[in-house]
């Protein structure tokens, strides 16, 4: 064989690769698109986004994707107000007062938190974290939005102090400089000026950790409950997008039916979520990086 | 200030290391005395002793790596955050040493103010950058920190290309507005003395101008330390002028002096260019 065919047949091979995930992507969303569309020839898309019952599996159908919402948002925003606090602390207590040394064995050992399987997360907020609340708050519902919150916060702390460690790290030397010799202390050179001058880095961190909050599943199926609820309380039992999905997935509903195609309203209603964040995201990246040339 | 006792240091009385001082002012601003400094086993600085009179404006010249800005960073412990960093002798401000133990270091970077080899306004607007250092200080009172910015902005002769929009962007100015924003930071707080690392070597010659103008200025009010590589500079800006060569002090003394009529060959070589 030549060199040149070779060459030729390699190249295609590595395409094909390449063309293979994004086929895949393009396929979830034709099938989640057409599903979708299919649910919503049946359901008013209006109905759908404002109503506050989500019922599809009793005999008393409502379509309401709110309850499932607000679900998502309630543990997610608990979540993020435990990572957010405690990954910045953590960020800048790496980047500006430990040594480099022990910095470079934090780091690595805090990203472990995040490759633990999040199974064990979910039996970690049921069994031990929820008990543990009740000892606080005695009303706790056994399946509850503030535990698995609380353990997803923690689960998703090195994205925020990992990134934000990157964010104050790219901050210029000069500007350290320039707030020591005016006489700040490393606290306030680190939440005067490092942080502001890091802040789009940080808010991308955030960011990504909170879409990483929604799109989780198994922590939140496990110990939130199955009880699609609208509400903002934290101590009773709710249910997320994620886990409704779960629900149905693992359940014997028909195919083709009504509530299985909730499925896929779910889904999109998740996947536009989660893009829109990540977009957002995206997009302050490519401001900020122009900002230091 | 106080202690006449100083100048009268045994120390400090190395000849070749002794400005003149001139009449009004009986002891030093700031003084250097046997000063050695490392980085882990490398010597920057050789047992440097030298006095630097107030109100006055002394230029630290030398080649690239003579440990001349080094050297100035003594004075407000910018060196101390260095790893490997150490140092023998003393640094006194006013009489009293400034590594000592009981110095708050914050403390003394708020009368000892910096400027640096690049314009590094923080990503803020125009005014709270000039304000930063009164906000630090835990200051509240807005009317006093905005008379504060006002002042200084015009003291570093900005204000007027900026009075317009001070809710401006500091990064948005040119470099040379830039540095004289950094020097209206530094002025703020009402240092007493101004440290200043190169600061036109990233300027065009005009904001260069503007900025040498203003050192002049400045001298009434403040101890001005200026490290430069720009040997026209040194002549045109400071009364005293110290020449380091690999970490030794080689001259020190009356600007004009070194210039005109150096009493050392090496001096004399590098001022005319013969190496450096």
């Amino acid at each position: 064989m030549s060199r040149k065919l070779k060459e030729q047949i390699i190249e295609k091979v590595l395409a094909f690769c390449a063309l293979v995930t994004i086929l895949t992507t393009i396929g979830i969303v034709l099938i989640l698109l057409v599903e979708a569309v299919g649910f919503f020839q049946e359901v008013s898309i209006v109905d759908f986004l404002t109503g506050t019952e989500w019922t599809p599996l009793f005999a008393d159908k409502s379509y309401g994707i709110l309850p499932l919402i607000s679900g998502t948002l309630l543990t997610t925003f608990i979540a993020i107000a435990v990572a957010l606090p405690i990954g910045l602390t953590i960020a800048v207590y790496l980047n500006e007062y430990a040594p480099r040394k022990l910095q470079k064995v934090v780091k690595p050992l805090l990203e472990v938190l995040a490759v633990v399987p999040t199974v064990v997360y979910g039996f970690f907020a049921l069994m031990i974290v929820t008990p543990f609340l009740k000892i606080f708050i005695p009303d706790l519902s056994g399946f509850n939005a503030l535990s698995p919150g609380i353990v997803m916060g923690i689960m998703i702390i090195p994205f925020v102090s990992s990134l934000s460690e990157d964010a104050l790290d790219a901050v210029p030397d000069s500007l350290r400089q320039a707030s020591y010799g005016m006489g700040s202390t490393k606290f306030q050179t680190a939440f005067r000026v490092l942080v502001p001058a890091a802040s789009s880095g940080i808010v991308v961190s955030v960011i990504l950790a909170i879409s990483r909050a929604i799109g989780e599943t198994m922590i939140v199926a496990i110990a939130a409950g199955q009880n699609p609820q609208f509400t903002f309380d934290p101590t009773v039992p709710i249910e997320t997008i994620t886990a409704y999905i779960v629900q149905v997935s693992s359940g014997d509903v028909p195919q083709g039916t009504i509530a299985y195609k909730t499925i896929f309203a779910a889904g999109i209603t998740l996947f536009v979520l989660t893009f829109i964040l990540n977009n957002i995201s995206y997009w302050i990246k490519s401001r900020y990086q122009e900002k230091y040339e | 200030m106080e202690s006449d006792s100083q100048s009268s240091n045994p120390k400090t009385t190395q000849v070749e290391t002794k400005p003149k001082l001139n009449s009004k002012h009986q002891s030093y601003k700031l003084q250097a005395q046997n000063v050695d400094v490392f980085y882990e086993d490398f010597q920057a600085i050789n047992n440097i002793s030298l006095g630097i009179v107030e109100n006055s404006i002394t230029a630290f010249i030398g080649p690239s790596g003579c440990g001349k800005s080094t050297f100035l960073r003594l004075f407000n412990r910018m060196n101390d955050y260095i790893d490997g960093f150490s140092m023998n002798g003393n640094i006194l401000m006013d009489g009293k040493d400034i590594y000592d133990e009981s110095v708050n270091v914050e403390e003394l970077r708020k009368i000892v103010g910096m400027v640096f080899q690049k314009p590094n306004p923080f990503p803020k607007s125009i005014y709270e950058n000039v304000a930063y250092g009164l906000r630090i200080q835990g200051i509240k009172d807005e009317e006093y920190i905005e008379n504060r910015v006002i002042e200084s902005l015009k003291q570093s002769t900005l204000y007027s290309e900026v009075e317009d929009n001070l809710d401006k962007m500091a990064l948005s100015l040119s470099g040379g507005q830039q540095q004289r924003l950094c020097i209206a930071r530094a002025l703020a707080v009402k240092p007493t003395v101004l440290l200043m690392d190169e600061p036109t070597s990233a300027l065009d010659p005009i904001s260069s101008g503007k900025i040498e103008d203003l050192i002049h200025e400045l001298k009434e009010d403040y101890t001005i330390v200026i490290v430069t590589h720009n040997m026209q500079q040194a002549g045109r800006v400071s009364d005293n002028t110290a020449f380091l060569y690999m970490g030794n002090l080689v001259e020190y003394g009356d600007t004009q002096k070194i210039f005109t009529n150096p009493e050392k060959d090496r001096t004399q070589n590098y001022i005319t260019g013969r190496f450096g």
